[in-house]
């Protein structure tokens, strides 16, 4: 096996193992190691990116994921100050009903995955770094707009935040 | 065998599953919120997938945009939850049923 590959499995089996970890940890039920792990899941993340040859997405998946995005979710959790979450009730219906659903979903997906032709190039050589991204999203002229609307979706999502966050909602 | 769409997609599809099994099972909003970051990482791997199998770079301008639409989307909603902490004094979805008939 080349060491793509055994790269490849060795960033699934972590991001899987660390998102499994975000969902359902059994050593702790707080929200910090929930956080903590969701990073760790962005990392190797970011791993498969590179392995899929998306340079600069991959830094900004390190960069605004696991940086700004996550320091905004452990802000709010301390600012909430949870307390040790009481165990309470645990609903059987709802978690054997939830899950059967989400294997079903899961077994479809991969059905549909493995069943079809899927059309893929035999030796891929596309490139996404910083310089093919740049000319992409500022020569083509498609994505011009979008990128206009986004800095304004930006806008809005800055105002309302600070909207939510004053002291009484009129 | 070579690891080629197919295992980047299957990946996807269980780390979608992950996410979504964490929204349905868990009850603390924070988590919840995590695990819909977790969904939309998954949706980010199957474009990238996409982009580079089919040699086409609009799949990776696309989740360039997913992005920037995310964090703008997570600190709404991480106001959102701040709000309604405030006004109720918990993060337990079942605390939360002013909107149920």
């Amino acid at each position: 096996m080349a060491l793509p590959d055994i790269l490849f499995y060795l960033f699934a089996f972590l991001t899987l193992l660390f998102g499994a970890l975000v969902v359902a940890n059994p050593f702790s039920r707080n929200p910090v190691t929930s956080a903590m792990f969701l990073v760790l899941t962005i990392c190797a993340m970011a791993g498969l990116f590179v392995l899929l040859n998306a340079f600069f997405l991959a830094a900004v998946q390190i960069l605004v994921y696991a940086g700004a995005v996550m320091v905004l979710f452990l802000f709010v959790i301390m600012l909430l100050d949870l307390k040790e979450e009481q165990r309470r009730k645990i609903n059987l219906f709802g978690i054997v009903t939830g899950t059967g659903a989400v294997l079903g979903l899961g077994f479809l997906l991969t059905r549909t995955i493995w069943g079809g032709d899927l059309n893929q190039a035999a030796n891929p050589r596309v490139i996404g770094d910083t310089k093919a991204l740049g000319l992409e999203l500022f020569t083509k002229g498609q994505f011009l707009l979008p990128f206009e609307i986004v800095s304004v979706l930006l806008l809005v999502a800055m105002v309302g935040v600070i909207l939510l966050s004053k002291k009484e909602l009129k | 065998m070579n690891v080629g769409l197919e295992h980047y997609l299957t990946v996807s599809a269980m780390l979608f599953c992950l996410g979504l099994l964490g929204v349905i099972l868990r009850r603390n909003v924070l988590v919840i919120y995590m695990s819909l970051e977790l969904m939309l990482n998954a949706a980010n791997l199957a474009l990238v997938a996409f982009s580079r199998f089919n040699e086409n770079l609009t799949g990776q301008m696309m989740v360039f945009f997913i992005i920037t639409v995310a964090a703008a989307e997570v600190a709404v909603g991480l106001a959102l939850i701040v709000a309604l902490y405030r006004k109720r004094q918990s993060a337990h979805v079942e605390d939360l049923t002013s909107l149920k008939l």
